[in-house]
């Protein structure tokens, strides 16, 4: 699904280099997982993978299904398949959350050569993956993430992604700023998305988040690069003893 | 909420965006119906303005009326505090009327309409009925739940006025102010001048001497106006000034919405307009005017587009009146445009809701007049300026407390959006306040259209010019709400087209 090849990113501004040779391979309806110190250059992954201004790639390609995603605008690697999860959803004040989601899903749609939805059967699919969430219509209405709290909106975020289907979808740091409750909400509305083989790249700190979305792989990330790739024991095991083992054995 | 409103709401956005891929990056209205003009020579003198009052069949009062106009104006120098800059107009450069040759006779039935106009508002893109009903189509005008009366101003003559029989039932008036001059000259005696003065200002001192035709409107006391009035203006002739006036009354206890909407095919040279609009409110009564004003602005190098010098003024004269301007700029070259409200009447409320978009070229100087006389008056305005390209959009405004004008209150929100590091927002309020209990709040913000808002769009598929409309669009959701369903989605449609390659 997703082929990351010695992705080698700096910022374009200055002369900071930030990832350093990625390597990552994540095939079709798998779900790998991505924890690694602050500063490892984590989001700095889904930022580049999803096309954000002010990061200059250096070396390397990422394609999805083949298709160089680096050198895609945006919106075409949405309409591609991919789709990235904010760590900090944005907020569009005047903006109602539906006609984000329909035009979101439209534009795609139209991308793609695809008719458009009809506005009843928009209504009526958003309303039944909006329940899943236990997002209420009063949410639906409301400009886009503006004055959602920190649950709501990355639940905001999992609605986009279900409305949007996409085939391989980048949770950044999902869980961060989540109760439990909600940790458990978001999950699972991310399990229910698994599947029909779409593909997953959780990126967090936390093992928590990953009893609940269970990973097939864990890459432990470091200093610009992926240092280990395990199973699921690996995220337990940093849970338990920190990075600081890990990154001693990778240097 | 319930799911209609919902999907209406839904729609209008679906609308916009559809709109947007369904035009080029060029000027929709740019093109020209060949149809054959029945110019007055260039220039303006007293001969002209005798001559324009001899083809609209006028009686000899309003001749004098035009004529005192004219002699004021002679004297008066065009005014250059607003932040504009354009080459000196020669007014003697300009034509002061044109008419389709194939209106010389009025027609009495809109079959007579030559199809020529009627294709011309069919390509204009005028929304829902109003179309249908202007081409004439049976049973338009029973069609759906809303009801729009049109007359439409094809440069410099009213057209057609549809539903005007049902308007007749409920007593209210709306006519052309040519055909009100004859048919009712006591109302139109009695209130033209009475809220914009002859003398007024330069420019509609120019409009009273030389104005073409215009709409009228009366809506006796105690009447709701059955239907939305609305009036299509275009200038189709090559330079030619299209001074329209306009005046409505709302007798007591009365209401009425009027809609506005003006487009100007694409021309080299600039071409002046110059309108008046007179609103006189009286006791009880309401008036909401909405006006979107997408005249050619120009090039994207500055070259054409209207210049366009407007005065329109409500005069809230009765106690408990209220007025409501709501208007999206986004054509013409320069705007020179300020609705204001003369809250005269105890307790009589103006609001003013403006979207202005200048790009390119463009330059704009908007904004409103909140004139307090009376007790416990009120007053809200909330501006939305966006600025692209190299363009300049300044907001201007009024807000004058009067010693009478008691415990009045006035809210200014005014807030610029700018897209691009080459354009400008200005906001230029002007508060008078003299008396100790009232109350005048502004609030005013500039802004940068906002990089991670067009990330976060683009990375769920829209492109950047469907991120843009739609961020924009958030932004004047409170004057867009503002306006009547019909030109809310002709709004929306418009702040799109009109920010077309803006950024990238």
């Amino acid at each position: 699904m997703l082929e990351i090849n010695n992705l080698h990113v700096k910022l374009e501004e200055e002369d900071k280099i930030i990832l350093r040779g990625v390597n990552l391979k994540i095939g079709a309806g798998e779900v790998h997982a991505i924890m690694g110190p602050n500063g490892s250059g984590k989001s700095t992954l889904s930022y580049v993978l999803s096309g954000r201004d002010g990061y200059e790639v250096t070396e390397g390609s990422a394609k999805l299904e083949g298709a160089e995603l680096l050198e895609m605008e945006p919106e075409a690697r949405a309409a591609a398949g991919l789709f990235l999860a904010f760590q900090y959803p944005v907020e569009i004040p005047g903006v109602g959350n539906m006609t984000f989601l329909r035009t979101a899903v439209n534009a795609q749609r139209k991308a793609r050569g695809e008719a458009e939805i009809s506005a009843g059967d928009f209504l009526k699919l958003v309303r039944e993956k909006a329940k899943a969430l236990q997002i209420d219509a009063e949410m639906l209405k409301r400009p886009v993430n503006v004055g959602f709290s920190g649950g709501e909106k990355k639940r905001n975020e999992i609605l986009q992604m279900a409305m949007l289907e996409p085939k391989m979808c980048i949770l950044d740091e999902t869980d961060s700023g989540l109760d439990v409750d909600a940790m458990k909400l978001v999950a699972e509305g991310v399990n229910a998305l698994r599947g029909a083989g779409r593909s997953f790249l959780v990126i967090t700190h936390y093992q928590r988040l990953l009893d609940h979305i269970k990973p097939d792989f864990v890459h432990i990330m470091a200093a610009g690069r992926i240092i280990k790739t395990g199973g699921p024991e690996l995220a337990l095991e940093v849970e338990n003893n920190g990075y600081a083992d890990l990154l001693a054995e990778g240097v | 909420m319930t799911d209609l409103d919902l999907e209406v709401r839904d729609g209008v956005d679906r609308e916009t965006i559809e709109t947007v891929h369904a035009m080029s990056g060029t000027y929709k209205y740019g093109w020209s119906t060949e149809i054959e003009m029945d110019y007055a020579p260039k220039g303006v003198s007293e001969d002209i303005v005798r001559l324009i009052s001899s083809k609209n069949e006028e009686p000899e009062w309003m001749l004098e009326w035009r004529l005192t106009a004219y002699r004021r104006w002679v004297q008066m120098e065009e005014p250059h505090w607003a932040m504009l800059h354009y080459p000196k107009i020669d007014y003697q450069d300009q034509y002061y009327y044109a008419k389709p040759k194939s209106m010389a006779v009025k027609p009495k039935s809109l079959d007579e309409v030559d199809p020529k106009i009627l294709a011309t508002y069919k390509k204009l893109g005028i929304p829902l009925k109003e179309q249908l009903i202007l081409a004439g189509v049976e049973g338009a005008e029973t069609m759906g739940e809303r009801k729009v009366a049109v007359d439409a101003v094809f440069d410099s003559v009213s057209v057609g006025t549809t539903f005007k029989a049902e308007l007749a039932k409920a007593g209210v008036i709306f006519c052309s102010i040519s055909e009100a001059i004859k048919e009712h000259p006591e109302l139109v005696k009695k209130y033209i001048g009475s809220v914009v003065p002859q003398s007024d200002n330069f420019f509609a001192t120019l409009n009273s001497a030389v104005f073409s035709d215009g709409s009228f409107v009366y809506i006796p006391p105690g009447t709701r106006c059955p239907m939305e009035l609305s009036t299509y203006f275009r200038i189709n002739a090559e330079n030619t000034g299209q001074f329209e006036r306009t005046l409505i009354i709302a007798d007591k206890g009365s209401y009425v919405s009027y809609l506005e909407g003006c487009t100007a095919p694409k021309r080299d040279t600039n071409q002046l307009h110059a309108a008046v609009v007179e609103l006189v409110i009286l006791e009880d009564a309401e008036v909401k005017y909405s006006t979107v004003q997408n005249w050619y602005p120009g090039d994207e190098n500055g070259l054409g587009g209207i210049y366009n010098f407007v005065t329109k003024r409500a005069d809230c004269r009765g106690d408990r009146a209220k007025v409501m301007w709501t208007q999206v700029e986004t054509g013409s070259a320069i705007t020179w445009k300020y609705p204001s409200c003369i809250l005269r009447g105890d307790d009589s409320q103006g609001e003013f809701y403006s979207i202005a978009i200048a790009n390119n070229a463009q330059q704009a100087d908007t904004g409103t007049k909140m004139v307090h006389l009376g007790k416990r008056t009120k007053s809200r305005i909330v501006s939305k300026g966006i600025s692209a390209g190299r363009a300049q959009n300044t907001y201007r405004g009024l807000v004058s407390m009067h010693p009478k004008a008691t415990d009045s209150r006035n809210y200014t929100q005014c807030d610029s959006l700018l897209i691009g590091d080459k354009c400008g927002a200005h906001t230029v309020p002007y508060i008078e306040v003299k008396n100790n209990s009232s109350r005048v709040e502004h609030e005013a913000t500039t802004s940068k259209v906002d990089e991670d808002q067009l990330f976060y769009c683009r990375s769920r598929g829209m492109d950047e010019e469907e991120a843009v409309a739609l961020v924009v669009n958030g932004f004047c959701k409170e004057v867009l709400q503002a306006l009547p369903m019909e030109f809310a989605m002709e709004a929306q449609s418009l702040v799109a087209i009109s920010l077309e390659g803006s950024v990238g």
